[in-house]
């Protein structure tokens, strides 16, 4: 099950997580209130070039300790903060979430094109594979992710989501089967400045975790959505494919479909499979991934999960349900359902 | 006469009260097992080899063959096999030779591996109902592509892909030379692969003319001994394959009996009839690994770069790192060949104790090629013991490409996997010269019955991988999660780098 909604403005017009959090309430029959959470773009006006890096901690002792080391080595800490959250009811404050802005020091990866992303990719690859105690769960510029284990309203009201203003939403509620609830498990999952929420599962995940970790990435939350988000950063950030062309290689037409377009896209779209046949993603699945500038949404090849568009004026809306948008957005234009395997990408306007 | 007579190895009995006397194993048999006298079946079971060509032929169901009528006294250290290649080789001084694939009891690792299937939290797919690629392509890929995005909706694709290999199937039919088996097997196998979309390699000792309305579904190959090695030859194979070793006999080199040199086959090695075609054991050409790439080249450079090159290897303790070596010689594609591979003739002491099986080796391949980051530069084909289509699958899962099936399609044309290749006198047309041995084979029909087997697997490998929610093959590849090893050691799960059943 699952249920994701996202939302983007295309002109980069501030909405707040209110609205959000009852769209993603309307679909609490997806999930198991097991785990929620929210992405949010624009949502530090105040720090917009630094990296956010949120850290769940077990305790403020060692394992802060050594994710602070960790950043002063690779770089200057701004600021940093607990990040406010408001215990009700069920809501329990079972890790502390912390958040750092981050200023990475590019002289230090001195061979690399992107030296800053380079820096904090390999600071929460370390964090996560070596210091117990402590997960960093958001890691973007100008973004923060907001999730624990709880009812979708649950964990809004937790972190007080209504006081966060940003262009572009990402939820999820979730039906956990991979991890019961634990915080990081829930979604959306995020590196750098990709989110990604996920219903499905992949079956290909052996597959395409060997081939990520080949380029450098390790997956270290026991669930098949992360590659997904290191998956979008290596061809979208790292080989400068598009959104459509990124998920080209993710799920990619069938051969039959390939052989009847025209010459120029089957020489693409050949090369695409082959060069990205490890990459793609088999099994059921509906996704929303998120980047500062698009917000993409796709589903497996044949569809086994369910993807609803929803458009006005300059927002579009991808969700698990109707509903969800409806509630979003009474007034939406537009309904779609888009064919298997088929991108549907909101850009901003620049 | 010290050793004397050994007991029988098979007891063959004919049924007076059933035979009509036909003489259709007489006929058949080319081991002289039986003769016909006073109007009466006489048998002779010292000469029989247990290939069962009597017992297809016998209208009446009369015969039986027994295996071992009379035993030695039982000892777990001195085998029977054990005492019998001493009185052999007390006899004759000799290397023993052996047909056929290992035959030691060495536990088999794929049937200690199980595969995965959906069930709630995802579903299985359908393949009578939904699209189920298989479709494979074999050769270098590029790391990355090089899109550039100009205004408007216009790319423009900066990488070039270099030939492919197309596949319908993952399964393809490994060489086995004309001279070890017969034209007609050759041209049932060529014919069945052209018709499955698949390939099927020459084997080292060239191709014979008619063959070669199906050579652009053949892969030539280029053995130490270059036999039959021209331009010709190479322009006329969808692809080319170096072969340094073979998994019935790693270290040294192919071995066909005289007897098996007949005109036509003598005529396409281009070596003199009824001479003995022994290829030397390393590449004369090639001492090292610089050599190789030597030679990858030139044979690139003689078709004019439109070919795929493969290397084959055997399958042996430190396959990975050659494999990695291989990655970085310009070839396209590497063979590996497990200790279980088959042949015409081996020394036995090498079918049976030298190289390692396949399973193992794979995955030592595929994991070795990603550490250092060139799995993309070579496809791998996992060949030597596969016997079905869950083997396909769970080398596929280890990480192969594609593979090479070799004793299976010779068992799909009749082959009882008697091992006596090597003796040129294969009842079923097969391994034999022959003429009139090989006239028993029907090219029709035996293409038929390998065409049949690879399509039995294809369906059977898309059934699995629906079952396990996978709709193409490049998500199966490599996907070592589906699997599991049930009663494998820490050590050996280690390896194949998979977790235990219940894990």
């Amino acid at each position: 099950m699952c249920g994701i909604i996202g939302v983007i403005d295309r002109k980069r017009e501030l909405m707040d997580g209110s609205a959000i959090r009852e769209a993603l309430s309307i679909m609490d029959e997806r999930g198991s209130g097991e785990g929620a959470g929210y992405a949010a773009y624009g949502v530090y006006p105040d720090y917009p070039d630094l990296y956010a890096i949120h850290v769940f901690y077990d305790n403020l002792i060692h394992p802060r300790e050594q994710v602070e080391e960790l950043l002063e080595t690779w770089g200057m800490i701004e600021y940093d903060e607990e990040i406010p959250t408001y215990e009700s009811g069920r809501m329990k404050k079972v890790h502390t979430p912390w958040r750092y802005f981050f200023r990475p020091n590019r002289k230090l990866m001195p061979r690399s094109d992107t030296p800053d992303d380079d820096i904090v990719t390999h600071i929460v690859m370390t964090i996560n594979t070596s210091v117990s105690g402590a997960l960093v769960f958001s890691s973007g510029r100008n973004v923060g992710v907001f999730k624990a284990s709880g009812w979708p309203e649950e964990v809004a009201d937790f972190y007080r989501v209504e006081d966060y203003e940003g262009y572009l939403w990402l939820a999820h509620n979730r039906y956990p089967t991979n991890t019961s609830g634990w915080w990081g498990g829930a979604h959306p999952f995020n590196l750098l400045n990709w989110s990604v929420v996920h219903n499905g599962e992949i079956t290909s995940y052996g597959t395409n975790r060997r081939y990520i970790e080949s380029f450098g990435y390790s997956c270290t939350m026991f669930t098949d959505t992360e590659v997904v988000a290191y998956l979008m950063d290596l061809l979208a950030r790292k080989h400068r494919l598009s959104p459509e062309h990124t998920v080209r290689a993710l799920a990619p037409p069938f051969w039959e479909e390939i052989e009847r377009m025209p010459p120029a896209d089957q020489v693409i779209n050949t090369a695409i499979r082959l060069t990205y046949g490890q990459a793609m993603m088999n099994g059921p699945f509906a996704i929303a991934v998120a980047s500062h500038d698009f917000l993409v949404g796709f589903s497996d090849r044949i569809k086994l999960r369910p993807l609803v568009i929803g458009e006005h004026d300059h927002r579009l809306y991808i969700s698990s349900e109707e509903a969800a948008i409806r509630t979003l957005d009474p007034m939406v234009q537009k309904i779609s359902m888009p064919r298997a395997g088929e991108p549907i990408v909101g850009r901003v306007i620049t | 006469m010290i050793i004397g007579s050994r007991p029988l190895k098979y007891q063959v009995t004919v049924d007076h009260d059933h035979c009509m006397l036909c003489g259709r194993c007489v006929e058949n048999c080319s081991y002289s097992v039986y003769r016909m006298e006073d109007h009466r079946i006489r048998i002779n079971s010292r000469n029989c080899v247990a290939c069962h060509r009597c017992i297809s032929q016998c209208p009446r169901d009369a015969i039986t063959i027994t295996s071992r009528p009379c035993d030695y006294r039982p000892h777990p250290v001195w085998t029977d096999e054990i005492r019998e290649s001493i009185f052999k080789q007390a006899e004759s001084g000799k290397i023993l030779l052996g047909g056929m694939g290992n035959n030691m009891d060495y536990p088999i690792i794929f049937d200690r591996i199980v595969l995965d299937a959906c069930q709630v939290t995802n579903p299985s797919i359908d393949p009578l109902r939904e699209p189920m690629e298989l479709r494979t392509f074999i050769g270098k890929k590029p790391k990355r592509l090089d899109l550039h995005y100009r205004p408007g909706h216009d790319v423009e694709m900066r990488t070039s892909l270099v030939k492919n290999l197309q596949l319908e199937t993952p399964i393809m039919i490994g060489h086995m030379s004309y001279g070890a088996i017969s034209l007609n097997s050759h041209l049932a196998m060529a014919r069945a692969a052209s018709e499955c979309g698949t390939f099927m390699g020459t084997g080292e000792g060239g191709l014979y003319e008619a063959l070669y309305p199906y050579q652009d579904h053949m892969i030539v190959q280029v053995a130490s001994g270059r036999f039959g090695v021209d331009v010709n030859y190479l322009d006329r194979g969808a692809a080319i394959e170096i072969k340094i070793g073979q998994g019935a006999k790693p270290g040294i080199g192919g071995h066909l009996p005289g007897e098996k040199v007949c005109a036509n086959v003598s005529c396409t090695r281009m070596i003199p009839e009824g001479s003995d075609a022994i290829s030397p054991a390393p590449h004369h050409d090639i001492y090292s690994i610089e050599d190789l790439k030597q030679l990858v080249r030139s044979l690139k450079e003689a078709t004019e770069w439109k070919k795929p090159v493969f290397v084959k290897i055997a399958a042996v303790h430190n396959v990975a790192a050659i494999a990695a070596g291989i990655a970085r010689s310009g070839a396209d594609a590497v063979v590996i060949d497990g200790f279980r591979g088959g042949t015409g003739a081996a020394p036995s002491v090498f079918r049976n104790h030298v190289g390692i099986p396949i399973e193992a080796a794979i995955a030592a391949v595929d994991i070795k090629l990603r550490q250092q980051g060139i799995r993309n530069e070579v496809s791998i084909i996992a060949s030597g013991g596969i016997r079905q289509s869950a083997d396909v699958a769970k080398v596929i899962c280890l990480g192969a490409d594609a593979v090479y099936i070799g004793t299976a399609a010779l068992v799909a044309m009749g082959c009882r996997v008697c091992g006596t290749c090597y003796r040129g006198l294969c009842t079923w047309g097969i391994a034999t010269q022959r003429p009139d041995l090989v006239a028993r084979l029907n090219p029709d029909e035996a293409s038929r019955n390998v065409g049949n087997l690879i399509q039995a697997w294809t369906l059977e490998l898309a059934e699995l991988m629906g079952a396990a929610g996978i709709n193409s093959i490049e998500s199966l590849r490599g996907n070592r999660d589906r699997l599991r090893g049930y009663m494998l050691d820490q050590e050996m799960l280690k390896v194949l780098d998979i977790k235990p059943v219940g894990a």
